[in-house]
């Protein structure tokens, strides 16, 4: 009689063999690290950030760090796993011991290690450029970047399970653009005209790069936006459990 | 039937889908009344149209859904509430395959390898199924019997009590059936118990120890291949079908006493208990119309003429 391997080696594995899929696909890997790379150096060599700021590379890296976690957790994984729902790749696993949980967790682990990854290549950039983070703020912000990941993956996956795989693509490409342009990921809400910004304040875009600018920039603890973001993690996980369509 | 405990065992199964928007957002009840039970060491086939419920029966069995009325026990368990112990016993091959598109299929299936205590032998399985042949290129430019091969073995590769099988001759070339075949006939000889699903007749022929006719989202009729294909009055000896090929539009009104029809232009059928003096009245009638039937075949009753008494000849 079989028995499976343990379930820390099932989502292991699984969390291992994602990370090599979204490390190995060319499209991914140009929205998780080539494309912020271009928006560091862009907001770092252009005056775009010289209305808030008097260096702009530090409120450009914790903008470029939010972004991240949007290339990662919306993108990234609303358009693998909405291929894998349409291949059928989904219920294959569900039906091997590796099952429905332990695919999510693979997925979790996945995210984190991409997210570290881009972590270091964007903090290496940074520094390179000038950047001098606040050392009080580096852990707040690293919590609040898991936080705004788990926000922007459970979005990322309730789009994948609710449309078209096609459909999956154009939606989380487009958010990206608009988030990173419009969304208060690079320039802060605080930006936008009076009309717009309160409700600007309340995206978890917005939320996830104020939460960051507040920690790295000036050492503090954001704490509307941390409850911004901590709702919106929530909503879209409880959301994403309930509408996901496994096939 | 053997004397041991069914592998599976489907009981009064009930399953709705849904809601479905053409229907002002009603659910469907595409399960009503599936019966089905098979055991170790045995192949059983679910044979039915398409549409008729056997995907959705074997999700149920799977545990990937819910169902909503009846009972199924999977190696004694309930399969969607069981846990990975029981799916570690338990191999599937879904209809589309479900593997991932962009990876080879040897680290494939080395991954889904690592998730058993104790799978089979990978290369060993890589080799039976001739997969060293791709192992190496993109699953999703693999044709399409070559990735049933994959999905097979990556079914397999945790040396599983009992195999499902969705559609398992679908898409496959005449080489790749005979392998995928030779590997189900010696899977039931090990033990296994497979179980299969099919619309195609001949698979279920060939393949199947025991066979559930699933129609309409019930179950219609089951027993061994011989045993479905027996004549309905057992006195009256075993029912036989004779086609023959003319030219068209012969006038059958000069046959008393035999039913032939013509089932397309130029072939003629005749069913039933045939004695000799139905085919010394068949001989008489070519003699005086003159005819030379340029074909002339018979045999028993198949499965494909139970099915369809069973299921109806009407397209759905």
């Amino acid at each position: 009689m079989n028995a499976p391997a343990s379930l820390a080696r099932r989502v292991l594995l699984q969390g291992r063999y994602e990370t090599m899929t979204m490390l190995r696909n060319g499209e991914q890997l140009l929205i998780a690290v080539i494309l912020p790379l271009m928006a560091l150096v862009g907001l770092t060599i252009t005056p775009l950030l010289d209305e808030f700021t008097d260096s702009r590379i530090d409120m450009a890296a914790p903008g470029v760090l939010a972004l991240c976690a949007v290339s990662t957790g919306l993108t990234g994984q609303g358009i693998a796993t909405g291929f894998d729902r349409r291949y059928g790749v989904l219920r294959f696993l569900s039906t091997t011991p590796l099952g429905q949980s332990g695919l999510i967790l693979g997925k979790v682990i996945a995210v984190l290690s991409v997210l570290a990854i881009q972590v270091v290549v964007i903090g290496a950039a940074a520094l390179l450029l000038g950047w001098s983070p606040e050392p009080g703020g580096i852990l707040p912000a690293a919590v609040q970047l898991i936080l705004g990941a788990g926000a922007f993956t459970s979005l990322g996956l309730l789009i994948a399970g609710t449309a078209r795989p096609e459909a999956t693509l154009a939606i989380t490409n487009l958010l990206w653009v608009l988030l990173a342009a419009a969304g208060g990921l690079l320039f802060p809400a605080a930006s936008w005209p009076d009309v717009y910004e309160p409700a600007a304040q309340l995206l978890p875009s917005s939320a996830l790069g104020d939460a960051l600018r507040s920690a790295l920039m000036d050492a503090e603890f954001n704490l509307t936006a941390s409850i911004v973001l901590l709702a919106w993690t929530v909503l879209a996980g409880l959301a994403a459990i309930r509408w996901f369509k496994w096939s | 039937m053997p004397n041991t405990e069914p592998c599976l065992d489907i009981q009064g199964l009930v399953k709705d889908l849904g809601p479905v928007a053409a229907l002002d957002g009603k659910m469907v009840r595409v399960i009503d009344g599936v019966h089905l039970r098979a055991f170790p060491g045995q192949v059983t086939a679910l044979l039915g149209a398409n549409g008729a419920g056997k995907t959705t029966t074997l999700e149920c069995a799977q545990g990937l859904t819910r169902p909503n009325g009846g009972t199924v026990r999977l190696l004694g368990q309930d399969p969607y509430e069981a846990g990975a112990g029981l799916r570690s016993r338990v191999g599937v091959m879904l209809q589309e395959g479900g593997l991932p598109q962009a990876i080879r299929p040897i680290p494939l299936l080395r991954h889904v390898a690592g998730m058993y205590r104790s799978p089979r032998d990978v290369d060993a399985l890589i080799n039976r199924l001739g997969i060293d042949n791709f192992g190496n290129t993109p699953v999703r430019r693999l044709s399409g019997g070559q990735k049933q091969r994959v999905a097979l073995a990556a079914a397999l590769v945790g040396d599983p009590e009992v195999l499902f099988l969705d559609e398992p001759s679908a898409g496959l070339d005449p080489q790749s059936r005979a392998v995928v075949f030779d590997l189900i006939q010696e899977l039931r000889t090990e033990g296994l118990g497979i179980i299969l699903t099919t619309h195609l007749m001949d698979d279920a022929q060939r393949l199947a120890d025991y066979v559930f006719i699933i129609d309409a989202g019930k179950t219609v009729a089951h027993g061994t291949v011989a045993e479905l294909t027996k004549a309905t009055d057992e006195s009256s000896g075993v029912e036989r079908l004779l086609t023959f090929d003319a030219r068209p539009g012969l006038d059958l009104a000069g046959l008393p006493g035999l039913s032939v029809h013509e089932t397309v232009p130029g072939r003629y059928t005749l069913a039933g208990n045939l004695i000799p003096a139905d085919l010394a009245a068949l001989a008489k009638f070519w003699e005086e119309q003159d005819i030379m039937p340029t074909a002339i075949h018979m045999a028993p009753r198949s499965l494909e003429d139970v099915f369809l008494d069973i299921s109806g000849k009407g397209l759905r």
